[in-house]
């Protein structure tokens, strides 16, 4: 009677992890169903060419442009500008944490930047606009109030631990008899982290970049506080922009009314967000993955 | 007893690892070109010993070192002295093979590079040259650019024999260099070490009884951490001196 009981009990639980597992794919699915729907609809309006090619986006002005480009070049400029303050910083302290640090300096620096990571990014889009931006101004009068610059300085700071912290395992992963064979044949440990340890990591290393890359392409509250809403074409740090993000954000909190045009600019925006990150995001995966059939 | 030149003079070492005490008041001479063989129970201290002797233990926190160790007369521990100097002059071939994730090229040229060499043509010659010190190059000559992984796991090891020959060093070291070898491997790596002692000073470590019988002119043979006896190979394995040698020997223990 009671083994009884126990097997239903099995039977249960086993049923309910099923069902919160199928849940999530499931809602997973429904998400990427929604957004392929909604572009359809989308493209049925405006077509793909002038999405494009198009230099303006102004889907909210009374005359319309589509010109997706617009709102890439704000996301470019703001990751290219992230990606060269987290790049050079995070692989700098990987490298430092994995080849050079004691054992108890790494156990307290690793989780000392990792909390970099748990900070609200509404905190760090106000930190860009409220102080690195007038700090900023001091050094470039001709700094806008809304920029890029700020923005994807501090969002580079937000992604140092990514790099850092993927990077540092990459590294810390290449085998002891490496850096042995390289010190045997009198290289400094400068040489061996540079020229043995790094190229041996580098596919981790890569997906490192590649996810840091991911993570500045789909950053949203820093941008949408502090690099201004005004989707411009222009590689101008300086002068205010709008992201693909930012803009996803701006109609939705406006009052659009569901199944009109401009509504559905929020799916085609999301829908090139989503094909762009999840590209890079299978490059990494490939990467991590070459980099373990190389070592185990 | 010793007639040869002597290549380290290793006076009272005694090695630590923490607390723990690796090595014991080890004196020893080790004569230059010739091959000398280091024998004895696993756990022993063998590699701990042959690792001193190129500092490969300063990568290790832990390590602390007591004693003397000379080497060409000069006190290789001593402040004054460079450690990447001293790993230039004494290179080391490991238990496992452990090519760099580069050609097989690179490799070779990496020691060179690093001090600084990066004219194709020098390079290109220590290659050739290393390679067929090693007896590697009539089997890579044709494909020397291509990943050092896609060799087998015996040319791997003569590859790394031949990435330390390229950076001229005097001695080298072998830590069980064939233990992760099939026997023709070990054959072969057995006729280069033999091979190597006419211009090297050679110090192997092996736990296989044979290998130092066949390959080494004199043979230490250590037990916790203490240097047993030391002596020419031949008389250690036909009359040892000591009884815990020809335990070791005859296979009583170990
Ligand atoms: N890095 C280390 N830290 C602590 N103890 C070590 C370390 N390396 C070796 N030892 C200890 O030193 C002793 C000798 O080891 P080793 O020199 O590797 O012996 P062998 O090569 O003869 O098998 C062993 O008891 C081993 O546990
Ligand atoms: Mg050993």
């Amino acid at each position: 009677m009671h083994r009884n009981l126990q097997k239903i009990k099995e039977k249960a639980i086993e049923k309910a992890l099923f069902l919160s597992a199928f849940f999530s794919v499931f809602i997973t699915l429904g998400i990427v169903g929604v957004l392929i729907f909604e572009t359809f609809e989308f493209f049925k309006e405006v077509s793909v060419f002038d999405f494009l090619t198009d230099t303006q986006w102004t889907p909210l002005f009374a005359e319309k442009h589509f010109g997706i480009m617009t709102l890439f070049a704000g996301t470019l400029l703001t990751t290219v500008i992230a990606m060269s303050v987290s790049l050079p910083v995070g692989l700098i302290s990987a490298i430092y944490l994995s080849e050079y640090a004691s054992k108890k300096i790494r156990i307290a620096i690793k989780p000392a930047l990792e909390i970099l990571a748990a900070v609200p990014t509404v905190v760090y889009g106000y930190f860009a606009l409220l102080f690195v931006t007038p700090l900023l101004q001091k050094v470039i009068p001709e700094l806008s109030g809304f920029n890029s610059l700020s923005s994807g300085i501090v969002m580079g700071i937000m992604i140092i631990p990514i790099i850092s912290s993927l990077s540092e395992d990459a590294l810390h992963s290449v085998p002891m008899s490496l850096r042995e064979g390289s010190m045997a044949l009198g290289s400094t440990k400068f040489q061996t982290s540079i020229k043995v340890i790094l190229p041996a990591a580098l596919s981790g290393v890569a997906a490192s970049f590649i996810l840091g890359i991911s993570r500045a392409i789909g950053e949203t509250m820093i941008v949408a506080i502090a690099a201004g809403q005004q989707p411009r074409l222009t590689l101008n740090p300086l002068v205010p922009v709008e992201t693909i993000t930012a803009y996803i954000v701006q109609v939705s909190l406006g009052d659009t009314p569901t199944g009109t045009l401009e509504y559905k600019t929020i799916f085609a925006a999301g829908m090139s967000l989503f094909v762009v990150t999840f590209g890079l995001n299978m490059i990494s995966y490939f990467l991590k993955k070459r980099f373990r059939e190389v070592y185990e | 007893m010793v007639t040869t030149d002597t290549a380290f003079r290793i006076e009272r070492l005694n090695i630590f690892y923490g607390e723990k005490r690796a090595l014991k008041e080890v004196n020893f001479n080790i004569p230059a070109k010739a091959v000398t063989a280091v024998i004895g129970p696993s756990g022993c201290g063998k590699s701990t010993f042959i690792r001193c002797l190129n500092r490969m233990n300063d990568l290790i926190p832990v390590f602390r070192l007591e004693g003397k160790i000379e080497y060409d007369g000069m006190d290789i521990y001593s402040k004054e002295v460079d450690v990447i100097d001293i790993r230039r002059q004494i290179g080391m071939v490991f238990q496992k093979p452990n090519p760099f994730p580069k050609s097989i090229y690179e490799n070779v040229a990496y020691g060179v590079r690093i001090q600084g060499f990066n004219k194709k043509e020098s390079l290109d010659n220590a290659v050739e040259t290393s390679l067929k010190k090693a007896a590697l190059w009539d089997e890579v000559k044709d494909r020397i650019h291509e990943s050092a992984f896609s060799l087998s796991g015996g040319q791997q090891q003569r590859l790394c024999i031949a990435r330390a020959l390229a950076v001229e060093p005097k001695v080298i070291l072998f830590d069980e260099p064939c233990s992760a070898l099939d026997p023709i491997a070990t054959a072969k790596i057995e006729d280069l070490i033999t091979e190597l002692k006419k211009d090297y000073t050679v110090v192997i470590v092996t736990h296989n009884m044979q290998q130092a019988a066949r390959v080494s002119e004199y043979t230490g043979f250590f037990m916790m951490g203490e240097l047993i006896e030391f002596d020419n190979t031949q008389k250690i394995f036909t009359a040892p001196s000591n009884k815990m040698t020809e335990d070791y020997i005859t296979g009583r223990f170990g």
